[in-house]
């Protein structure tokens, strides 16, 4: 199972790299929020995949899954939720104001 | 257990939130924000004096034991660079006061302020490397929105590539702590530097060490600078100054607290790297430094050169390196404010960046000159400013280092040489700008910029006490050396019980 993991998470980094070499910036966005998922599936792998009982001590059972990766997951997804939303917005607000979303022109034209 | 510890970061924190409120009434915003950061300060200055005599203060959050929950760890280190953020930034919110503008008042300027405040204190008071994380993304969140505040084109462009990268190394910085906990099984940075010491710093967890070099080179500047140029010179002055300010010295103080504490045990091959990396910074710092004839360029290549000088001293990795590296920090700090809203005044009175429409400026803004002037001196180390006790403790050991190998004697070579690019650079302001004939048209009505003059005034007293003061803070800095290259301390203090 954690060997499939591994070549998930490195195709979604290899499609993210990918999106974020191009020039468009919507695909730059989601270049970085696909391997901003690679990242969050990776850290659940490291932390070893379900080996185990619920993490409850009522359950009774012998071992226990670790869930601090789950916490730390949440914690790095509500992070990028808020990031992409922005980068989102900073995009379409940039789109409006600069009149292009092609990186390579907007490097072209002058400020003000 | 001591519960002051969380004041500095919660402060900021419910400022900006009760702040949000009341975007419409300025006067209360510029008050609460003000008394905010003064409240910082004071708790701050009570928290050294308690690290002084009592040594590291440790909260643990929730009241969860160390290494499984959070701790929040204040050693002289950090604090002290938790009471400079604090005042630079008050004194940055001074000018802010009086440049910003109505329109980024009214749109949650201050929020943003004190959250970035948060995020900067936090980071350097925590003690979970990924707590570390989360206050880096609380820090940059608002700086992206504080750079792209106001929606010119200049800053849009900016920030857009500012975000992009800042996204991308923050996933890498996720990949190292995954990394980490998969070979540790801990978070807890004392209880992760038991663990390296245990298991031995394998190739392996070498490996994860050069992914958080990466990261933190990228978040301080250090050779990966080639966002820096285009975000730091974007944005209005105030937030500029507290972005060369602060910014930056997080990520040199997180590289500080992983190579001292976590990754100490192959110097000869991480510090090594970070000595060259060092060198790459202040030769290339110092090309830009003397390329660009536009006063927001040089201004920000020289804070990169300031990035690659603190580094030479984690390079050195003595103690007494480390106290220069910690002076030097301090004074970077102060000065580099200093010098962006310096050069601010210089950019409004001027009424352009570009050094050859300036001219004569001397004779009608004296006290403008002259602070600019002390200011230079002071980034290029002449004592008794500021800049000398950092760069005299740095050089020394470099030397004394270069004797057991020669290798450093270059790294002090460049570090000597790139206080004169400085120099030379910023005297280029000074007499392009400040000297010769006053140019028509462009000068032509004296602006009063007393009021704007006052923080400056504040920061070069602050700068010519770091530097006439140094005997002052030498204890509490050698205590921060000593507890820095002697790592068991933290551990013992945070995972004593």
């Amino acid at each position: 199972m954690e060997t499939l993991m591994s070549v998930l998470i490195g195709v979604l980094f290899a499609i993210g790299a990918y999106l974020m070499l191009s020039r468009n910036l919507l695909k730059i966005i989601m270049g970085s929020s696909l391997i901003s998922h690679g990242a969050n599936l990776l850290i659940l792998t490291m932390g070893g995949l379900k080996k185990g009982g619920a993490p409850l001590l009522g359950e009774g059972s012998a071992s226990y899954t670790d869930p601090l990766p789950q916490a730390l997951i949440l914690t790095a997804i509500v992070i990028n939720f808020a990031l992409t939303a922005f980068l989102l917005v900073l995009a379409y607000r940039t789109y409006i104001n600069v009149g292009t979303d092609d990186m390579e022109q907007m490097r072209s034209i002058e400020d003000e | 257990m001591n519960n002051i510890v969380v004041l500095p970061l919660i402060i900021p924190m419910f400022t900006g939130l009760l702040l949000a409120f009341f975007r419409k009434n300025i006067i209360l915003q510029r008050t609460l924000s003000l008394a905010s950061l003064v409240a910082v300060i004071g708790t701050t200055l009570y928290l050294v004096g308690q690290v002084r005599n009592e040594g590291i203060q440790i909260l643990e959050i929730g009241g969860w034991q160390a290494p499984y929950g959070i701790v929040l760890v204040a050693d002289m280190f950090s604090v002290l660079l938790v009471l400079t953020a604090s005042v630079v930034s008050a004194l940055c919110i001074l000018f802010a006061f009086q440049t910003i503008g109505v329109q980024r008042e009214q749109s949650y300027f201050y929020s943003l302020f004190q959250f970035l405040l948060t995020g900067v204190n936090g980071s350097f008071l925590t003690g979970d490397i990924f707590n570390l994380f989360v206050f880096f993304e609380v820090m940059l969140l608002a700086s992206y929105v504080l750079l792209s505040l106001g929606g010119t084109k200049r800053q849009l462009k900016a920030t857009i590539k500012y975000v992009v990268i800042n996204s991308l190394s923050s996933t890498v910085f996720l990949l190292g702590v995954a990394y980490l906990y998969a070979v540790l099984g801990t978070l807890n940075m004392a209880h992760l530097s038991v663990r390296v010491a245990e298991v031995g710093q394998s190739g392996f967890l070498t490996v994860v060490a050069f992914i958080f070099m990466i990261v933190f080179s990228l978040k301080a500047a250090l050779v990966l600078f080639f966002w820096l140029p285009e975000s730091y010179s974007a944005p209005p002055t105030a937030i500029a100054a507290v972005f060369a300010a602060l910014l930056t010295k997080v990520g040199i103080y997180a590289l500080f607290r992983v190579f001292t504490l976590i990754f100490y045990h192959q110097p000869e091959i991480t510090h090594t790297l970070l000595g060259v990396l060092a060198a790459l910074t202040m030769i290339l710092g110092s090309i830009g430094a003397v390329a660009y004839r536009d006063i927001y360029r040089i201004l920000v290549y020289n804070v990169i050169i300031g990035v690659g000088f603190i580094v030479v001293g984690l390079a050195l990795f003595t103690e007494q390196a480390a106290m220069g590296s910690l002076y030097y920090l301090l004074h970077d700090m102060v000065a580099k404010a200093l010098l962006f809203l310096l050069g601010g005044i210089i950019i409004t009175v001027a009424g352009s960046e570009q050094l050859k429409r300036m001219g004569g400026l001397i004779r009608h803004y004296p006290l403008l000159g002259w602070s600019f002037l002390v200011t230079l001196f002071a980034l290029g180390g002449i004592p008794p400013l500021s800049g000398f006790p950092g760069k005299v403790l740095i050089l020394q050991q470099g030397l004394a280092k270069g004797v057991q190998y020669a290798g450093f004697n270059w790294l002090t070579a460049f570090a000597l040489i790139s206080s004169l690019f400085v120099l030379f650079s910023l005297l280029k302001i000074f007499i392009l700008a400040f000297w010769g004939e006053t140019r028509p048209g462009s000068n032509a009505e004296i602006k009063n910029i007393n009021g704007l003059l006052v923080p400056c005034v504040g920061l070069l007293a602050l700068s010519i006490f770091l530097g006439v003061g140094a005997e002052i803070l030498y204890p509490y800095v050698e205590q921060a050396g000593y507890s820095l290259l002697n790592p068991q301390l933290y551990i013992e203090a945070v995972l004593a019980r």
